[in-house]
């Protein structure tokens, strides 16, 4: 039974980050098939954080980002979280939207432009636990997805604050992603509640 | 210029500046005397320290009902008095909607900081909280003004 996310072993640690390649691997197909173009990402990459640290990874707290939050419900509880900055949301709403996608800065986006954002973390975020959910036989469910743009540090506030309640650290397994060849600065976060860690490895025997 | 980070609290005095970036749900609660130039920032995370799921380390700066009161006393230590202290406090945002009201921290927190100021007897003077943006406090314990700065509202004294 794992109390705290410092306790992880090593082979826990790689386990979680092939789960993070998986899933992330089935997010970028799900978002490459969507908006048509060649999505690579990089291997991900499992960390523990401390609160601070969680917002300094991204970026510095008072940076403007897009972010969508999905909540994770059922056996895996916790969230997915998409950080969105600029150069992903161009590429991705070019497919909706043509020319001139952006129409003005992430905190000016209209309606269609922030449901088309809240749309692709849907889309990326359930092919993601899904991934996770076959390999585990495992049930996920996933909330509606909410979207916003503000301060990075007021976004990452979010599940800071929910898992503050029961400890100081974070697990984030992150990537990286590559479209059409440039790199992007957005991220995904997988960010999963220990209990949840502790059923998961229970169902793939790992210890 | 004093940098605040999330579950901390810092003092302050004359021409000092106290700073806490980016507060979602969290809440900047700053704390003065009105006759003298000393004064306190802080930042809490939750509400209620008993909610606390480990007992064996339990960060006080983390909660409003501890990080209140600690930070009054410390003021009280600098030469602050008890019956000229006022606060005034900013945060308690609701970053995402949600269907679920279980995970709306930011008002409880408001909720939890006004009492805890109500049980050692120090008014609010000034509010801004709740709403769904973000917001970094500029604290000037020498003057009590208190600055605002959001994406939404740009920036504002209160």
């Amino acid at each position: 039974m794992l109390n705290k996310f410092e306790d992880l072993n090593d082979i826990q640690l790689d386990v979680l980050k092939e789960i993070g390649n998986i899933g992330s691997g089935n997010a970028a197909n799900a978002l490459s098939s969507m908006i048509g173009k060649s999505i690579e990402i990089e291997m991900p990459s499992v960390k523990i954080l401390g609160f601070q640290e969680a917002i300094e990874q991204n970026g510095s707290p008072e940076d403007v980002v897009g972010a969508v939050l999905i909540r994770l419900k059922g056996n895996i509880e916790g969230m997915v979280l998409l950080i969105i900055e600029e150069d992903f949301a161009e590429l991705v709403l070019e497919t909706f939207f043509g020319a001139d996608p952006l129409n003005g800065k992430l905190l000016e986006f209209d309606e269609g432009r922030k449901s088309a954002l809240a749309e692709v973390g849907n889309i990326m975020g359930s092919s993601y636990v899904n991934a996770i959910s076959d390999l585990s036989q495992l049930k996920i469910d996933i909330e509606l997805p909410s979207y916003t743009a503000d301060m990075l540090g007021a976004i990452m506030s979010v599940p800071v604050i929910e898992f503050g309640e029961v400890g100081d650290k974070l697990l984030c397994i992150d990537k990286k992603m590559r479209i059409n060849g440039v790199s992007v600065k957005s991220n995904m976060l997988l960010i999963p509640t220990v209990e949840s860690l502790t059923t998961l490895f229970g169902k793939l025997g790992v210890q | 210029m004093i940098n605040v980070g999330i579950s901390d609290w810092k003092l302050g005095q004359g021409e000092d500046i106290i700073v806490t970036y980016a507060l979602g749900s969290c809440i900047g609660i700053c704390m003065y005397d009105k006759n003298k130039p000393v004064g306190g920032l802080s930042h809490i995370m939750l509400p209620d320290s008993t909610s606390n799921a480990d007992k064996t380390s339990l960060n006080r700066m983390k909660f409003a009902d501890t990080a209140v009161p600690d930070m009054h006393a410390a003021l009280l230590k600098k030469g602050a008095s008890a019956s000229t202290m006022v606060a005034k406090i900013a945060g308690g945002a609701l970053m995402f909607a949600t269907n679920s009201e279980r995970f709306n921290i930011g008002e409880r927190n408001v909720a939890a900081v006004k009492a805890a100021l109500a049980k050692i007897h120090v008014p609010i003077i000034a509010n801004d909280t709740g709403a769904n943006y973000g917001r970094t406090v500029f604290f000037y314990p020498g003057t009590g003004k208190v600055e605002v700065k959001s994406t939404v509202m740009g920036c504002k004294l209160i």
